[in-house]
């Protein structure tokens, strides 16, 4: 499925992908483009709750941080959602604003409401290290689109990477309360990190295209708990949470989120902003 | 870059960091602001997301505020004079040769 | 001060007018009268204040951006108002006063910020009204501030306003779009520029014969224009810009005067920017709080990054005299 010839320096955004998609890029199958529905909802849903935090971060250069890589993680969804909905004639905006909650197929990690600092920053490392994974096997995919796309995001997604490390070993070595608070976090996250990683059939039946989730086990196991450690905390051992995202099955939290995210768009359906 | 006033050596949660940026290869890291930070690693990375958003620069460093030390304020009119009234150390100076090609 | 004292300046006094005078730039090691530096801080502090303060009335929107572009285009510019807010910060605090203390003074209350950011935002066509009409003030309330005396606040100011290009025009884009769609967008967009529009005129401040420290701010080269000339200026600017997004300007006084080569405009209720200066405008209590909120929230981290350093810091020290 190599169809393009797309320079390898160009960066590739939503913008760049529709300009190619009217110029005659291939459309992704039925198939190809639900696998890149799911990566642009969890970029998108958690870029959605990053953008909840903007005014309230604890300190002013953290809120440069923190809306630095909700930009980010925005431009990889609008790509993935770009790209994905080329295949049913929809734009990023029809996927983003007018599917129902059942309809969204992003993991519930993505989901999960910000907490305190510490709740995010563990969010953040466990998505970081499983974007950075995927994107990086996502590279060689033989869907060339989606393959740009993944060389773009991980090198923002390196930086996520680090940025979160940097904070939990902050929160876990610093006071006895920022180190409570670490733990706390990363055990309520914990429960949904095995979704991320459990086999899919669907991701299966693309071969080369995509990335088997099960593959990314190992490289987060290696390097997770070896941070958490290293901070002075403890792995969580919790049972996983029974999962589905991929299937449209969410958490409560979840329906708020995407009401809020919807309602003006749904009040004036077909409008242009 | 903190001056001699009244609160210069106040405590701060987290200390003052100078920030400087090379634009690109091939050009010096210039002076482009200062920012807090809790230690330098994370100096770094706030310098990365406050200064280059907008892909200004390719190395960043930063020294701490209170590591900068500044020629002599008193002194100062005396400080620069000796570079005054020495001509002859430019280019400019020389108009003998004005005509000649290559000099 | 003795007459004899005010008739015979001192070196330092001649050295600072030579500076002003010869349009040059102060610098933060150079000496300079206690009521410049005092000014500036006041002055750079509440520009840094109201950056700080006016991420609250677009970043209400966020969440709700109508579409993804528009998200993202939002959540750049709200950012950028923190990177300002620091860059200004910065500025200030080459005087002499560290941000800690600026900032504990706009949590107190006991500093100024822009009143514009004590509106409220219900609509999203709002976000339009703020970029055009209130960044659109603020700009030309800028450009001349990069000439300010003042080194550090001059740079600073550069930075800022090629960084600021953008936000007038996304919000100009915001408002054409909503005229251009459909009547319920226009309704959306000419109710919220009927809002915006007095309260960016008052952004320049109060007439010229009731601001006592334009004088000597000018005098200074703090400021190089007066509140009425910039005023002028901004709306002699928006009111063709008005005709191309085909909204009306809520000033029935608002008419071309051939003679004057501007255009004339009606007298602002200036009750109403004193009262929401006074704090009684619609939000600022609300803005207040939820910054104060943010920061004792982050109390936490902020502590253990430092604890986190100090300890880093205690190790090193510790590693070495072992090696020693």
């Amino acid at each position: 499925m190599k169809h393009t010839n797309r320079a390898v320096s160009t960066a590739v955004s939503a913008e760049v992908i529709e300009r190619e998609l009217a110029e005659g890029l291939e459309r992704p199958r039925d198939d190809v483009a639900r696998y890149a529905l799911g990566l642009g909802d969890d970029a998108l849903i958690l870029a959605q709750r990053l953008g909840e935090w903007i005014a309230h971060a604890p300190e002013l250069e953290e809120d440069v941080a923190l809306g630095n890589i909700g930009l980010d993680l925005l431009g990889h969804a609008r790509s993935f959602l770009t790209y994905a909905g080329s295949a049913w004639s929809k734009s990023e905006d029809d996927l983003a604003y007018f599917r129902d909650e059942q309809e969204f197929c992003n993991h519930q990690l993505f989901e999960r409401p910000n907490g305190d600092f510490a709740h995010t920053i563990a969010r953040q490392l466990i998505a970081s290290v499983y974007f950075d994974a995927l994107y990086r096997r996502l590279q060689a995919s033989d869907d060339a689109t989606l393959a740009a796309i993944a060389a773009k995001a991980l090198k923002e997604v390196d930086y996520h990477v680090d940025h979160s490390v940097q904070w939990v070993r902050r929160l876990g070595g610093g006071t006895d309360v920022s180190h409570e608070r670490m733990q706390a976090g990363l055990d309520a996250m914990w429960p949904f990190v095995d979704e991320l990683f459990r086999p899919d059939e669907s991701v299966a039946a693309l071969g080369p295209v995509a990335v088997p989730p099960e593959s990314l086990r190992e490289t987060f196991e290696r390097t997770v708990p070896a941070v958490i450690v290293a901070s002075g905390l403890q792995v969580p051992e919790l049972q996983p949470a029974r999962g589905g995202g991929r299937d449209g099955l969410h958490t409560e939290a979840f329906g708020h989120l995407v009401a809020e995210m919807q309602v003006l768009a749904r009040r004036h359906p077909g409008a242009t902003w | 870059m903190a001056a001699p006033g009244s609160e210069a050596g106040k405590h701060e949660t987290w200390p003052l960091w100078e920030v400087f940026i090379r634009s690109s290869r091939g050009l010096s890291h210039v002076h482009a602001g200062s920012l807090h930070a809790p230690d330098a690693v994370m100096a770094v990375r706030n310098a990365r997301d406050l200064y280059t958003r907008r892909g200004e620069g390719v190395s960043i460093w930063v020294v701490p505020s209170e590591q900068i030390t500044t020629s002599d304020v008193d002194a100062r009119g005396g400080f620069f004079e000796s570079a005054e009234g020495k001509e002859f150390r430019h280019a400019t100076y020389y108009t003998a040769s004005e005509e000649v090609p290559h000099l | 001060m003795t007459t004899a004292e005010a008739s015979a300046p001192t070196p330092e006094e001649l050295e600072f007018q030579r500076l002003i005078d010869e349009d040059s730039r102060v610098e933060p090691t150079d000496w300079m009268p206690d009521a410049y530096r005092k000014t500036l801080v006041r002055q750079i502090s509440q520009h840094a204040h109201s950056e700080i303060i006016g991420m609250q009335p677009e970043g209400n929107w966020i969440t709700r951006a109508p579409s993804l572009k528009r998200k993202a285009i939002l959540m750049a510019k709200v950012q950028d108002e923190a990177g300002h807010g620091l860059y200004l910060y910065s500025a200030a605090q080459t005087l002499g006063t560290t941000r800690d203390t600026m900032y504990e003074q706009l949590l107190s209350g006991a500093a100024k910020y822009s009143s514009i950011f004590n509106y409220t935002t219900p609509t999203w066509a709002d976000m339009g009204s703020i970029g055009w009409l209130v960044d659109g003030a603020a700009i030309c309330n800028q450009v001349p501030l990069c000439r300010a005396s003042y080194g550090p606040y001059g740079r600073a100011m550069v930075r800022i306003c090629k960084e600021e290009s953008f936000h007038q025009r996304q919000g100009f884009e915001i408002l054409l779009t909503l005229m251009r769609g459909s009547d319920e967008q226009r309704r959306m967009a000419q109710e919220s520029v009927n809002r915006w529009y007095a309260p960016a005129l008052m952004m320049f401040g109060p007439p010229d014969g009731e601001s006592p420290n334009s004088q000597r701010s000018m005098a200074w080269k703090i400021k190089r224009f007066s509140n009425d000339d910039l005023r002028q200026r901004f709306v002699d600017m928006i009111v063709p810009q008005a005709e191309v997004l085909g909204v009306t300007l809520p000033d029935p006084d608002l008419k071309w005067n051939e003679e004057r080569g501007h255009y004339d405009f009606g007298e602002l209720d200036w009750d109403e920017f004193s009262e929401v200066l006074a704090g009684r405008g619609q939000a600022n209590t609300i803005r207040l709080a939820n910054r104060r909120e943010a920061h004792e929230e982050g109390a936490w981290v902020r502590e253990a990054a430092r604890a986190y350093a100090a300890r880093v810091d205690a190790d090193c020290s510790a590693l070495l005299e072992k090696v020693a």
